[in-house]
C-alpha cells in the first residue's frame, strides 16, 4: 500500500516538462544596469528620442526606490548588475515572413505545443513568440490587419504606430508606479501590442507566448492592449523557461485600457520553471498587470492560472473609472515543493454602479507557501458600487501555507462588498472514500482538485482550458495528505 | 467468496481484532452485532483497507485472492465495497462525475470500455428508482450539505450503481428515522441476488427487522463469540450482550 508520505515525496520528484534549452547563437549586451545598457538597448531597437527620455525617467525613478517589505516572503537577493538585461537570438538577416524564422527556434516553440507555422496553428488562435528579449514571430497577423486589428510585437508597434504607443504606454502602469514597473520601463526588451479599433470583435482568440531561454538574463517585456469603443478581445499568455540552477528574474508590465462598452479578456497559464525540489533555481516572476476601464460600461477580466516560478509576486488589478463598468480576477495558484505566491488582485471602484467579481483558489502542497492579498476600494463617487469575493485554500499534507491578506476600503456608504473565505484540507478521509470506490490516490487528488477549481477553468478559452486542466495534474501529481 | 482466518489488527499500537474467522458464501446475509467499541467498525476499515489498520496476524482471501495485499482501490474493483458509517464529503466534485469516475474505473480494471454517456444516464436513472434515491441530489456536490439520512442513502444508491460482490453496510441504519430506514432497507433487499454476498454491520436488532440475516455473528473483544440465525438478534435485543459476555468470562475462567 503507498502511504501519503511517499505520494508526497513523489511529487516533490517530478520534473518539469518544459526544463530543456535551446542552443542558439544570442546577440548578449554585456551584464550590468546603467544609462548606456539602456541607450544599447534603444539604440538596438532604432528607437524614437521621446522614448528613450521615457526610458531614463524610469530609471530614474527606479534608482530611487528600495525594495518593498510588506511582501509575505523573505525577499530574495537579486544582484541586478550582475544580469544581463538584452539576449536576442541572432539574426541573420531582417525577416519578411514566418518562412524566415530560424528553424531552431520553430522547432523549440514546436516542442513547447506552440506552432508558429500558420497552417499547423491552432486554429482561432494568433501567436506572437517571444524568445527572451525579443518577439521572433507572431502569426495570423495578415488576417487580422483585414479587419483593423493590430497585433504585433511591442517593438514593431513602436516603429509602425508611434502615436498610439506614446498615447497609452504608461497611461496605466506609469514609469514610477512600483520598483519592479520602473526597471521594466528602462530596460524593457520587447512584448505584444494590440489594438481593436471600434466595433471590432477580435475573431480570434490572441496570444503570447514567452519564452526565457539564455542563462543569466531577465525578461523585462511589455503588453500594451487597447480595446476602442465596442470592441471586444480575448488574449492569452503562456510562459516556461529552462531548468537552471540559478534564479532568474521575470519582471513584465501589462496595461490594458478599455474604452466604452469595450471588454478584454486577459487570461495567463503560468508555467515558468519552479526551481527543485529544494528550492534552488526558478524563475521569478514579479509582475506588474493593470487594467483601466476608461469608457462607461467596458469590462475588464483577468484569469489566471499560475503554476510555475519559483516566486510568483503580483496582483492583476482593474481600475474602473467608466460608469457601470466591471471588473473580474479569477485565480487558480499553486505552490508545492518550496515555491512561493503571493498574488491577488486590486479593484478601484471609481465610476458610479461599477462591479467587481473576485475569485480566488490557491492550492498548496509540499512546503509550498501560499498567500492571496487583496484590496477592493471604492471611491466617494462609486454610488451603488458592488463586490464579490471568494477566496477558497486548500491544503494539501501538512507542511505547506495557506495566507489571506484582505483590504476593503469604502468611502461610499450606497457600496455593498462581500467577502467570503474557506480553508479546507484534501483529507485522507476523502482520499479512502475514493479510493473505496475504485478511484486510485492519483485520480482522487485530480478530481477533487479540478472540482474545486473549475469555476475559474470555466473562464478560460476553451483550448486553453483543457491544456490547464492537464497542467494541474501534473503539477498535482501524487500530492496526497 | 470471502474467507477469514484468524485476522488480527492494530491501530495505533492498540490491538482491535483478536483472531476473527468467518466465512461468507454468494448470496448470503451475514450480520455482525456487538456492543460499542468490540471492533465491529474496524473490522470493515480493515478489510476495506484502511491505512490506519495494521494487520498482524491472520489472512483475508477473496475470491481465491489476497485481500490484504491489494490496496483499498484494487479491492473495490475487485468488488468489495463499504458504506461508510460516516461518509465523507467532497466540495466541488458532483455525485454524478464522482460516479461515472468510479464506474468507469472499475470497468476498465475488469478490461470493460467506458460506459457512454447516454448508457451512463440510463442506468443512473434505473438505479435511482430502485433504491428511491432523490434525482435532485444527483448534480449536488458528493455528499456536500446532504442529511445524515441523505448520505446514507446516497451509500446504497451508490452500491446500486457501482454493483459490487460483497457488499459490507457499516452502521448504515445510524442515525435514521423510521422511514429512511424503511427506504434504505428496501434497497439493500432489491439489490440482494444469488450473486452478491451482504455484511450488515449494526447495534440495534432494529434494522435486522426489515433485512433478514441469514447468519448473525456477535463480536465482543475483537473476537467473534457467538454465531446464531436471525433468532439471536432478537434474544439480543431482549436480554442484551451482558449474558454472553459473562458465558464467555465463565468459559474462560474455567
Amino acid at each position: 500500500m503507498v502511504n501519503s508520505n511517499e505520494i508526497i515525496d513523489d511529487i516533490a520528484n517530478k520534473e518539469y516538462e518544459f526544463g530543456f534549452s535551446t542552443d542558439i547563437e544570442m546577440d548578449m549586451a554585456p551584464p550590468g544596469l546603467n544609462e548606456d545598457i539602456i541607450r544599447l538597448i534603444s539604440a538596438k531597437k532604432n528607437e524614437p528620442e521621446w522614448l528613450l527620455e521615457w526610458r531614463l525617467k524610469g530609471f530614474a525613478a527606479f534608482k530611487k526606490m528600495q525594495f518593498p517589505k510588506w511582501q509575505h516572503f523573505e525577499m530574495p537577493v537579486i544582484d541586478l548588475q550582475s544580469l544581463c538585461y538584452y539576449a536576442a537570438p541572432r539574426k541573420k538577416k531582417q525577416l519578411n515572413s514566418l518562412d524566415e524564422v530560424d528553424p531552431e527556434l520553430l522547432a523549440t516553440f514546436a516542442k513547447l505545443g506552440i506552432p508558429l507555422n500558420e497552417q499547423k496553428a491552432l486554429s482561432g488562435v494568433a501567436v506572437d513568440a517571444v524568445f527572451d528579449s525579443v518577439s521572433v514571430a507572431t502569426t495570423f497577423k495578415g488576417k487580422l490587419k483585414e479587419m483593423g486589428v493590430i497585433f504585433c510585437s511591442f517593438g514593431e508597434a513602436v516603429q509602425e504606430y508611434p502615436d498610439l504607443v506614446k498615447k497609452y504606454l504608461g497611461s496605466v502602469v506609469p514609469h514610477s508606479d512600483n520598483i519592479f514597473a520602473a526597471l521594466n520601463a528602462a530596460v524593457f526588451s520587447d512584448g505584444s501590442f494590440v489594438y481593436i479599433p471600434k466595433g471590432v470583435r477580435c475573431p480570434m482568440e490572441l496570444s503570447t507566448y514567452f519564452r526565457i531561454n539564455a542563462q543569466n538574463t531577465g525578461q523585462f517585456e511589455r503588453t500594451l492592449i487597447i480595446a476602442d469603443d465596442n470592441s471586444h478581445v480575448s488574449y492569452l499568455e503562456g510562459c516556461t523557461a529552462p531548468m537552471r540552477d540559478e534564479n532568474q528574474l521575470h519582471a513584465a508590465v501589462v496595461e490594458l485600457v478599455a474604452m466604452e462598452h469595450a471588454e478584454i479578456k486577459y487570461s495567463t497559464v503560468q508555467n515558468w520553471y519552479p526551481g527543485d525540489k529544494d528550492g534552488k533555481g526558478g524563475i521569478y516572476n514579479f509582475v506588474t498587470k493593470r487594467g483601466i476601464c476608461k469608457g462607461n460600461a467596458s469590462k475588464i477580466s483577468w484569469t489566471q492560472v499560475e503554476t510555475g516560478s519559483a516566486i510568483t509576486w503580483k496582483y492583476p488589478s482593474v481600475i474602473l473609472q467608466g460608469d457601470y463598468s466591471e471588473g473580474e480576477f479569477y485565480s487558480v495558484a499553486v505552490v508545492r515543493n518550496k515555491q512561493i505566491a503571493d498574488t491577488g488582485t486590486k479593484i478601484h471602484h471609481i465610476g458610479k454602479g461599477t462591479k467587481s467579481r473576485i475569485i480566488s483558489k490557491g492550492i498548496s502542497a509540499g512546503r509550498g507557501d501560499n498567500s492571496y492579498r487583496g484590496l477592493v476600494s471604492v471611491g466617494p463617487r462609486a454610488d451603488n458600487a458592488r463586490n464579490f469575493t471568494q477566496c477558497d485554500s486548500l491544503l494539501i499534507g501538512n507542511q505547506c501555507g495557506s495566507h489571506t491578506f484582505p483590504y476593503i476600503e469604502s468611502r461610499n456608504k450606497t457600496a455593498m462588498i462581500e467577502h467570503e473565505a474557506t480553508t479546507s484540507k484534501i483529507g485522507e478521509d476523502q482520499i479512502f472514500y475514493l479510493n473505496q470506490r475504485g478511484i486510485d490516490s492519483e485520480k482522487a487528488v485530480a478530481l477533487i482538485v479540478n472540482g474545486y477549481v473549475k469555476e475559474v477553468l470555466n473562464q478560460l478559452p476553451m483550448e486553453f482550458a483543457v491544456e490547464a486542466q492537464k497542467l494541474l495534474s501534473i503539477t498535482l501529481e501524487g500530492s496526497v495528505g | 467468496m470471502l474467507t477469514i482466518k484468524n485476522l488480527h489488527a492494530e491501530v495505533e499500537g492498540k490491538k482491535i481484532l483478536k483472531g476473527i474467522n468467518l466465512e461468507i458464501n454468494k448470496g448470503e446475509m451475514h450480520a455482525i452485532m456487538g456492543p460499542n467499541g468490540s471492533g465491529k467498525s474496524s473490522l470493515a476499515s480493515v478489510l476495506a483497507g484502511r491505512d490506519s489498520y495494521t494487520v498482524t496476524e491472520g489472512e483475508v482471501w477473496f475470491n481465491g485472492k489476497n485481500l490484504l495485499e491489494m490496496a483499498p482501490e484494487e479491492r473495490a474493483r475487485e468488488g468489495v465495497f463499504l458504506a461508510f458509517q460516516y461518509p465523507v464529503e467532497i466540495p466541488g466534485v458532483s455525485n454524478l462525475n464522482f460516479l461515472k469516475t468510479a464506474l468507469n474505473e472499475i470497468r476498465a480494471y475488469k478490461g470493460l470500455p467506458a460506459l457512454e454517456a447516454r448508457e451512463f444516464l440510463k442506468l443512473t436513472k434505473e438505479k435511482q428508482q430502485l433504491v428511491d434515491f432523490h434525482s435532485n441530489l444527483m448534480n449536488r456536490s458528493l455528499n456536500e450539505g446532504f442529511s445524515g439520512g441523505e448520505k446514507k442513502r446516497n451509500e446504497i444508491f451508490q452500491l446500486a450503481m457501482l454493483n459490487p460482490q460483497l457488499a459490507i453496510l457499516d452502521e448504515t441504519d445510524s442515525g435514521l428515522d423510521i422511514d429512511a430506514l424503511r427506504i434504505v432497507s428496501n434497497g439493500v433487499n432489491k439489490l440482494r441476488d444469488a450473486e452478491k454476498a451482504f455484511v450488515i454491520i449494526t447495534h440495534y436488532q432494529r434494522l435486522l427487522e426489515y433485512i433478514i440475516p441469514d447468519f448473525v455473528h456477535v463480536l465482543y473483544d475483537g473476537r467473534i463469540i457467538r454465531t446464531g440465525t436471525k433468532e439471536l438478534a432478537l434474544e439480543l435485543e431482549e436480554r442484551g450482550y451482558d449474558w454472553l459476555k459473562e458465558e464467555l468470562h465463565l468459559k474462560e475462567s474455567v
